[in-house]
Formats: C-alpha cells, structure tokens, sequence
C-alpha cells in the first residue's frame, strides 16, 4: 500500500514527457493551422470549456485507478442540468437547483457504488445500465423538450468574473486542489491507491473495500451533479442529450493522462493535462472548421492510442 | 479466472443440470409476460403482433448472437451499435448509387466485418482490453459515420431489396426465417465444433486454453469479426426495413443487445452462456418494450426499463449460478 504511495510521483515524473509532449504538439501544430489558435480570447475560451471536463475527469480518476469505470457520468451530468434547470425554474433559486443536482448526482453515484462494490456486477455493464436509466429519466423528466427561462443567477455564473478571471475556471481550479489535497494528502487518498494496487491489504487493515468503493463511485456522481450547474449555466437552459458522450471526453483525457487501467496508479496533474489536450484538440478542429464528427472520431483514435502505448509500458 | 464455478452440480432438488434449470426459468419468464400482457391489452395475443415481436426480436438478436461469442470469450463489444449505422450508411450508399442490392448486401457485410476485424486486432496484438478498445472504436465510428452522412438521410430502396426486412413467405415475416437460421448455425457453431468448444475455453480459462495449443489470438480474432459481420447482417435487415439510413439509427441498439444477452444468462466473466439463451433473452426484452408500447407507455421509458432489466437480469444469474453451500 506504502508501496504504491511512494512510487506514484518517481513513475509520474517519468510519465511527465507522455502526456506533456501531446500538449505542446497539439499546441504547436494548431498555432500554425489555426488562424487565432494562440490568442489570448481563445486560449481563455479554451480553459473555460474544460472546466466541465476537469470536474468529470477528477473523479474518473480516482475511478479508473480502482480498476472501474463509469460509463453513466454524462448521462448523469444531463439529468443532473436537468435538475438545475428545472428546480431554479420553479424556485427561482440557484442554491437549491444545485443542491438538487448534487442531490440526484449522488444518489446515481452512490447506485453505481452498490452495484459496482455489493452486487458485484462489473462496473462497464453496471454503469452502462445506469446511463440507460439516467438518459431515460432526462427524457422523462424534461419530455424531451428543453427547459428555458431559467432564472439569470444560473446564467450569469459561467459569464461571471472574480479579480478579472472567469468563475468557471476558479471552479475548475478548486477542484483540482480539493481532489489534490484528497488523493494526495489524506487516508481516504491513500486508501483509494490500494483500492486498485492491493485490496486485499485494505481487508487485513480491518477496512472495508467495498465502503471505499461506493464512496469513489458516489465522489464521481456528486460532482457530475456540480458540473450539472456549469452545463446549464453555460446553454442557459436544460437540454435532455446536452452531455451525452461527455464521459467519454473524461476517460480520453484520464487515459491520455497516463492513469493505468489496470494497477491502480493515477496522475491527477497528467488529467488535467489530459483535459486541456482534449480541448486543445477540439478547439483546435473546431477551428481549421472541421466538423464536430470529425472531432468525435479524432477523440476515439486518441484513446486508442494512449491505451496502445499504456499496453506497451506496462510491458516494458 | 472469475469466482463464479463454471461446472457445479445440480441443485440437490432438481433432476435437470444447472444450465437447463437456467433455461428453464428465463422461459418461464418469457411466458409470464405473455400471460401478464395478454391480460393487460387485448391487442397482445393477436397474430399480427406476435409476428412483430418475433421480427423485433430478429434484430436485435442478429446483433446479440455475434456479441454472445465475444461475452464468452470474457470480452464485449460495445462498438456493435455504431458499427450497425455506418454499415447501414455505406450499404444504402453502395445501393443509390449502383442499384445493385447485391452489392450493397456485400458492402454492409464486409464493413462489418471489417470494423470487427479491427477490434480483434486492437484486442489480440495491441492487446487493448476490449472494453476500451471497442468503446474508442465507437466514438470513432460514430464520427466517421456522421461526417460522411454529414446530416443527410437516404431513403428510397429498390422493392426485392425492401422484401428481406419487410417480406412475408408462407406467412412468416422472412426476418424470422433468418433468425431461425443463424439460430441453427450458431448454436451448432459453439456446441458441435471444435472451434466453438475452444471458444468456451477460452472465456473459462485463458492461460489454459493456451497451454493446451488453442490458437488463442486466431480465435479472438475470428469472434470479433463474426460479431462485426453480424452487426453488418443486421444493418442490412434495418436498412431494408426502414427504408431508409440515417447517422444515428444505431445509438439505441446497443444496450439492448447487450441486454439480451446478459438476460439470455451469458456470463460477463465468459465461458457460460448459450446462443439459444440469447436468442430467449432477445425475446423477452422485445417482449417487455412491446408490451410498454401496447399499454401505451412513453417511448422515452425504454432506456430507463431497459437499464433496470440489465442490472435485474445479470444479479439474478449471479445470485441463482451460486452454488448453494
């Protein structure tokens, strides 16, 4: 367990030039094919657009690194933008639309945890079968229809700044500092290690696995409903399939990132990473014009990719 | 190796072994819905929607039969969705512009094939888990197929072509003759070859089934490809049936696939399961989605209901496979 603790920061140094040299190659190649690529208003608009993503890729993180998965998170990040939308629609407060979706986001979060951990049933089927129950609560709730008129409170907090920079990035940032500080610096950090590197120890030291696991899947869930806030924030209304296919975009930027998906290592700087090349990427398509399939496709390739050459240094 | 037994003895109170006492509750099941449903609408029990069901239930059985090898093997296929829209794509494509349904029947196959093929590539030699590897080969051919239908639809289809999904013969919807078919050939396949045995052993034990001289990678490479092709026989079955081929038709394909799999008792840790059972399994779930349009229940249900039988089926067969200690 000490083990895993002590090797982690050795293993992500060396990782360091994987995921980094991506970046800069992104960056380099759309600075020269991207008319605007490498302005300030852009760059900026980059970092906003990920701060959904870094809130779905933290905990997939600490997912990923228990050998999980969880396929539900935009599924629930949608139902979940839903709750906002529609909670602050009625009630004409934003605090409880959040508190709602963190509500609603935790409970499918703690669902996975127990179908995961008790049930036993393993974790791509049981999270793909929450999506279905999470994207068809979307349509049931919303009718298929989206949710407008929204209160401005909700809205005005993806436009809103604090000392000149923008709240969805402060947001994005303090989230990498609590998951930092959770991973890193606390038991329940250490714990989630040996999640994934050696479970059995945590069942000599008298702990209970299958606890710590329901809280890892209920952390994920609770935080797509966070980022439900800023999704509706930023379309200023709720739309049934707004964050469909988000997760995937999550386990793109965890896998680029160089977490294992099979020994319980996890890199929460080489995520954020992760992230900001998917957005680089995207961005960047998005730019030379190229259309958002070829984005999606672009995406799927990098996985394939970043777990071809995750397979080779596991081998090495 | 998974903590399931794969060869435990008969309950103590049962003179069937335990697969057929597997079997015997999902047609149970099976029946039970007919009994529910036949009671809650009047419209259930007529010949018209029985032959609907069973044609329903062709198509997602074509999918699921392929995708029962690859479960077997302890693998998934999460791309067979997808695989079925651009199939379907370049099929209707290859027939506006040839004319030649033949040809389009072959396209839709071989790209099926083809995408299957590479995910047994990325499986066996770049040695991806194929959860991952084909859910990355999702996304990208949900791209590719977007961007080459670039939001058009094509519709229109010569009429022999629109008889294999729509036509009758003897009264049988030509689907059903299909699905009894590949039924024959794939359960014949995995029981009474030696290539379907070591399919199973493969899925039991891998390390085993190498040491014992079975051509591990051939046959995964081989299961991939035939679960491929089966998504591009069933993209054909759709196109002729809908007459039309659109980016997205294969979005809410694969959960139900998955699902009647997992409902037909295949293991998700391999090496257990039948392709009748999932042929049962493709069955009920039809059976339940039917019955919800019967009694006139929103169609933005199906994916929660589909979900929920998902989680309800694969519990009930770890819980009932224990054996009793």
């Amino acid at each position: 367990m000490s083990d895993a603790v002590v090797i982690g920061p050795i293993r992500a140094v060396r990782r360091l030039p994987g995921v980094a040299i991506v970046l800069v190659l992104l960056i380099g190649l759309f600075g020269t094919i991207a008319p605007g690529f490498l302005s300030a208003a852009n760059l900026a608009n980059v970092l906003v657009q990920s701060t959904i993503l870094i809130m779905l890729a933290l905990p997939m993180t600490l997912i990923i690194m228990t050998e999980g998965i969880d396929l539900s998170m935009g599924a629930v990040l949608t139902l979940t933008s839903l709750c906002v939308a529609i909670v602050s629609l009625a009630t004409k407060s934003m605090l409880l639309g959040l508190g709602a979706a963190v509500l609603v986001g935790t409970l499918f979060g703690l669902a996975n945890g127990w179908l995961v951990a008790i049930a036993k049933i393993p974790p791509f089927v049981a999270t793909l079968a929450t999506l279905g129950m999470a994207h068809g609560l979307s349509l049931i709730v919303s009718d298929g229809q989206s949710v407008v008129g929204i209160p401005h409170s909700v809205r005005d907090i993806y436009s809103a700044q604090l000392l000149g920079v923008p709240v969805p990035i402060l947001m994005g940032v303090a989230s990498y500092c609590i998951f930092h500080a959770l991973l890193y610096h606390t038991r329940f950090g250490t714990y989630v290690f040996a999640l994934g590197g050696n479970r059995e120890a945590l069942r000599y030291a008298g702990l209970s696995p299958n606890r710590l696991l329901i809280a890892v899947y209920a952390i994920g869930g609770m935080m797509a409903g966070v980022a439900g806030l800023l999704m509706t924030a930023r379309m200023n209304s709720g739309h049934p399939t707004a964050g469909l296919g988000l997760e995937f975009d999550a386990i793109a930027a965890v896998a680029v990132g160089g977490t294992s998906f099979e020994r319980g290592n996890g890199w929460l700087l080489g995520t954020v990473l992760g992230v900001l090349a998917v957005g680089v990427l995207r961005n960047g398509l998005n730019l030379v014009s190229l259309p958002s399939s070829v984005q999606v496709a672009s995406v799927g390739l990098l996985v394939i990719l970043a777990m071809f050459l995750d397979g080779l240094r596991s081998r090495a | 190796m998974s903590e399931l037994a794969k060869d435990t003895p008969r309950p103590h109170w049962s003179f069937l072994s335990q697969n057929a006492m597997q079997l015997f509750y999902r047609l149970l099941a099976a029946f039970l819905i007919c009994a529910v449903l036949s009671i809650l609408s009047d419209s259930f029990l007529n010949l018209g929607n029985i032959l609907n069901v069973l044609r329903q239930a062709s198509l997602t059985f074509f999918i699921a039969s392929g995708l029962t090898l690859v479960v077997l093997t302890a693998g998934l296929d999460l791309s067979v969705g997808a695989n079925v829209a651009l199939s379907a794509c370049l099929a209707g494509m290859v027939i506006h512009q040839t004319g030649s349904p033949t040809l389009g029947i072959l396209t839709g196959l071989l790209a099926g094939g083809a995408v299957g093929l590479m995910n047994g590539v990325m499986v066996t030699a770049m040695r991806i888990p194929s959860f991952i590897a084909t859910y990355g080969m999702l996304w990208v051919l949900n791209g590719v197929t977007y961007w080459y239908m670039a939001g058009e639809t094509i519709h229109g289809f010569p009429a022999g072509f629109r008889l294999i999904g729509s036509g009758y013969f003897l009264g049988l919807p030509i689907p059903v003759y299909l699905l009894l078919v590949f039924l024959a050939i794939g359960s014949l396949f995995a029981h009474r070859t030696v290539w379907g045995q070591e399919i199973y052993a493969i899925g039991a034990n891998p390390v085993a089934a190498r040491l014992s001289g079975i051509p591990v990678s051939r046959r995964l490479l081989l299961v991939y490809t035939v679960s491929g092709t089966m998504a591009g026989l069933a993209s054909i079955i759709f196109l002729s049936r809908l007459n039309s081929a659109e980016a997205d038709i294969g979005e809410s394909l694969t959960l139900p696939a998955i699902a009647a799999v997992l409902i037909g008792g295949t293991s998700l840790f391999g090496g257990v399961g039948t392709i009748f059972g999932t042929f049962v399994g493709s069955l009920i779930l039809t059976l339940v989605l039917n019955g919800m349009n019967l009694l006139s229940i929103n169609a933005n249900w199906q994916p929660l209901v589909t979900g929920i039988i998902v989680i309800i089926a694969v519990w009930l067969d770890m819980k009932t496979r224990r054996p009793a200690s």
